[in-house]
């Protein structure tokens, strides 16, 4: 590939630009992003994300699996928040199909995506901290992550590649005192937040190095199709959950946080604010969890009977049979269901011809839609601001790849 | 859930009023509409449903490709298209015939697709003319072939 090498003005007369290429091994790229920059002494003069390291093809796997089998796919998208793309993948095959899931299922999601959101934005939180020097942040913020990854343990018998959530409710019943750790997790978190803060917020090295820094107006980042924290930090109200509300999101009581600055800080602002709202939403759905209940919907053909149904009717073993071995057939037809993921607006494209397999799955993966912002961050910065804003538009290149 | 019925069927019908050829068919699936447009109406109104006070989509969510091997025409291009200030959402489908297959870009009214279409391109094979950087994105530079089309092989060419 060509590129072509900006002239500089320089004393001795004009001279080219030094092109350097951060990554794709660099440990604050947060996995393999390759950024080409082109350097005026300490300046950029113009950033270029190369991507596609981690392209592992999981939309062309897709197809050639049956709808089920795809959800284990979804979690390897995003690894930081793997519910969210299990939620986002089962939504919009239960589109296609057309059936409910039973609200007892449905707030457990929530409260689940809701623990992702917060596990999500406490990594960035460490690992945008300890790219600006701040190491004691990291520590502290893998520790509680410690504790919410305990809970997915439990409920769900994985730490990270959970698959719990799918098509039609839950995997599996969780265990019954599930709620009792979720609870003593959120009564400890908001003082945690507060020592985040307190390290953070007033601490005048990580002030001037977001404060004013990869600056985004409304506008840009609306024609740059940014979502989630991104945006919001530009001053745009637009959150998926208030919006269009999936999973019982319009039952549960939450603000959408935005800041007008537009710069890192802004968005460090939101994603803290997002954390505690958040903790809002788990505690409210604690309350409407009930301890029994239906955890997935009722759907012949599509949805596993029960283990003791399989065991004892004839029916139940053969639906069980064919669901594991054939799949179901949606009928045919193309949905867009879109969710918030910590990152922004994931959406998932699916069309079906009919058959037991998806014919077409896309995902709209918002690390790879925020990813084209950078150039627009960064340019005409010192170099040193280039990690700042990587940092702060949150990619996972897991989504950026696909 | 209603009102984003007629909401959505007032955009078609903004549509029509403004040019009845820019409408092909309107498809209406699990609560969502479908709008075909030919293909030399695409970027008027693309940039008339952008533009339009009463609609104002001014941010597209996506923009992906379905290969429809062996049908012809081949291609179905999507748009995705959302309106914050209405929360509306529409699709936008331009349907493309192979094997070299053609579409005029929208990056002049909305930038954020020229990574969607780089990708659309990389994996599909569809040439958008007029885009300002139309390069491989996700696979290497000398790949061969459009991985995503349904003649390519799950497990690639051996």
């Amino acid at each position: 590939m060509t590129t072509k090498t900006t002239l500089i003005e320089t004393p001795a007369g004009p001279a080219k630009a030094m092109v350097l290429n951060m990554g794709p091994q660099h440990p604050s790229t947060h996995g393999v992003l390759r950024v080409v920059l082109e350097l005026d002494g300490e300046i950029v003069l113009s950033a270029r994300p190369e991507i596609g390291y981690l392209h592992t093809g999981i939309e062309k796997s897709c197809e050639s699996k049956t709808y089920s089998q795809c959800i284990t796919l979804t979690d390897r998208i995003d690894y930081l928040a793997p519910l969210s793309n299990n939620l986002g993948f089962c939504l919009a095959a239960e589109k296609l199909i057309g059936i409910e899931v039973p609200k007892r299922a449905q707030y457990i999601r929530v409260l689940l995506t809701e623990l992702t959101r917060i596990t999500s934005h406490l990594v960035w939180l460490g690992t945008h901290a300890i790219d600006l020097g701040a190491m004691t942040v990291f520590l502290y913020s893998f520790r509680e992550r410690e504790e919410i990854m305990k809970i997915y343990e439990y409920v769900s018998g994985q730490r990270m590649m959970t698959s719990y959530f799918r098509i039609g409710g839950l995997a599996l019943e969780p265990p019954p005192d599930w709620l009792d750790r979720v609870r003593r997790v959120m009564d400890a978190l908001p003082g945690h937040i507060d020592e985040y803060e307190d390290l953070l917020t007033q601490n005048r090295i990580w002030m001037a190095r977001t404060k004013g820094v990869g600056c985004l107006s409304a506008e840009d980042a609306i024609a740059i199709g940014a979502s989630g924290p991104l945006l919001r930090g530009s001053g745009v109200a637009y959150d998926v959950r208030k919006a269009f509300p999936y999973s019982s999101y319009d039952e549960f009581d939450f603000n959408v946080q935005t800041q007008t600055a537009g710069d890192c800080f802004a968005r460090y602002q939101v994603r803290v604010a997002e954390i505690r709202e958040s903790i809002k939403i788990v505690r409210q759905a604690m309350e409407k969890v009930t301890p029994d209940g239906p955890f997935r919907a009722e759907a012949p053909g599509i949805i596993p009977p029960s283990r003791e149904e399989m065991k004892t009717s004839i029916e139940g073993l053969i639906y069980h049979f064919k669901i594991f071995t054939e799949g179901f057939a949606p009928p045919p037809g193309e949905v867009y269901q879109a969710i918030e993921s910590p990152r922004g607006e994931l959406g998932v494209f699916m069309a079906s011809d009919g058959s037991a397999k998806p014919y077409r799955v896309k995902f709209r993966a918002p690390s790879f839609v925020n990813l084209q912002s950078l150039p627009k961050l960064c340019e005409g910065r010192l170099i040193a601001d280039v990690v700042a804003c990587i940092g702060t538009t949150d990619i996972v290149l897991g989504e950026v790849d696909r | 859930m209603e009102s984003q019925e007629i909401g959505k069927n007032a955009a078609v019908q903004k549509l029509r009023d403004w040019d009845n050829e820019a409408v092909a068919e309107v498809i209406e699936f699990r609560g969502e509409t479908t709008v075909v447009v030919p293909q030399q109406h695409l970027v008027r109104a693309a940039k008339f449903l952008a533009s339009e006070p009463s609609l104002r989509f001014t941010f597209l969510s996506d923009l992906t490709t379905v290969d429809r091997f062996p049908m012809e025409p081949r291609f179905e291009v999507n748009y995705h298209l959302l309106s914050i200030e209405r929360v509306l959402r529409l699709r936008l489908r331009v349907r493309v015939t192979g094997p070299e297959p053609s579409v005029p870009t929208v990056t002049s009214v909305w930038p954020t697709a020229n990574w969607h279409e780089r990708e659309s391109f990389d994996l599909f094979g569809i040439r958008f003319h007029g885009h300002p950087d139309l390069r491989r994105i996700l696979m290497p530079d000398d790949w061969e072939g459009y991985p995503l089309r349904k003649d390519y092989p799950v497990e690639g060419f051996r």
